[in-house]
């Protein structure tokens, strides 16, 4: 997938902004003014990136394991003629967050997230139900380091 | 953390979380903005998401971007068979690699599945991801037994954190 076309203006801001977002009153204009920057054209280049799929959100990044919730890696082994039904009885459920096609026998693989760790059986028991497949799941064991951020 | 040692979380909190976890608008002061939908001081806005911060409910406020749309287009789930007793301190070594975004330790489902460890790399051609595997295959050495490297060919979802708190 080749991306829209970035200048430097949008580098910088996409680099300041995924670091933090400023909580504070007016945090398009903090954020603004150490880029250099008016505040309206911040705002606007940040609509234009959003719109054209550059950022995917700006706001909190929720981590909803520290108020009781849980996210769950799960993979599926789907055959090429099931495929599309699969995929579209997996996107319809609310709790998958993301869902990832990979070159692979495990070809789907999925996160769902849930408010509390209890439902997560019952979501995975209401795909197998569904698609006539097995789920495994993959839940988190140990957490050696996350950080999404990459360098535009 | 299980849920129940977790912070808790009032009515208030949980509306403001539904109301910002697809994102934060972009009007000039867009907690004000949060806060007239709920009935709610802008500054309150501010003060619970802060708390939220503190207690890292909130990891960060910040843009996410979409890693495809900044040129890394290969993006391999790395996936290793590493020895149970050696996984913690070789997992902590593999997550500092400055390629790797997230670095988990997994169940295992044998037969079908031997891996344990996961470690998301990024690159921009999968000629660099293939050194990057290389790396890390280096430093477990003879800890790890075997190893795989799914790639994403297609995002069929991505939403982000949508729940019903």
């Amino acid at each position: 997938m080749l991306g829209p076309t970035l200048d430097d203006t949008d580098r910088a801001i996409i680099n300041q902004l995924q670091d933090a977002v400023p909580l504070v009153e007016r945090p398009y204009r903090e954020a603004a003014a150490q880029l250099g920057l008016e505040e309206d054209v911040l705002i606007a280049r940040l609509q234009r990136l959003l719109d054209a799929g550059v950022l995917s959100r700006l706001g909190p990044m929720y981590q909803i394991e520290r108020a009781g919730g849980r996210y769950v890696l799960v993979a599926m082994r789907v055959p090429d003629p099931a495929l599309d039904r699969v995929i579209g009885i997996v996107n319809a459920l609310p709790e998958v967050a993301h869902n990832y096609l990979r070159e692979h026998a495990f070809n789907l693989w999925f996160v769902i997230a849930v408010e509390a760790g209890s439902q997560a059986d019952a979501v995975l028991a209401r795909i197998e139900a569904a698609t006539g497949l097995p789920v495994y799941a993959f839940p988190k064991q140990k957490e050696y380091f996350l950080d999404l951020r990459l360098r535009a | 953390m299980t849920a129940e040692s977790a912070p808790v979380l009032d009515a208030a909190d949980r509306a403001l979380v539904r109301a910002t976890q697809a994102g934060l608008p972009l009007t000039p002061r867009p907690y004000h903005t949060v806060g007239e939908r709920l009935g709610m001081d802008g500054e309150e806005v501010i003060v619970r998401l802060q708390r939220m911060h503190t207690l890292g409910i909130v990891r960060r406020v910040a843009a996410v971007p979409n890693h495809y749309a900044l040129g890394y287009t290969a993006n391999g789930m790395s996936v290793w068979d590493v020895c149970d007793a050696r996984i913690d301190a070789l997992g902590t070594r593999v997550g500092e690699l400055p390629f790797v975004s997230h670095c988990y330790r997994r169940p295992r489902h044998l037969p079908d599945w031997p891996y344990n460890l996961f470690a998301m790399v990024h690159a921009r051609t999968r000629e660099e991801i293939a050194a990057q595997v290389a790396q890390i295959r280096a430093l477990l050495g003879e800890a790890c037994r075997e190893h795989d490297v799914l790639y994403s060919t297609r995002i069929l979802k991505k939403t982000g954190l949508r729940i019903g708190l």
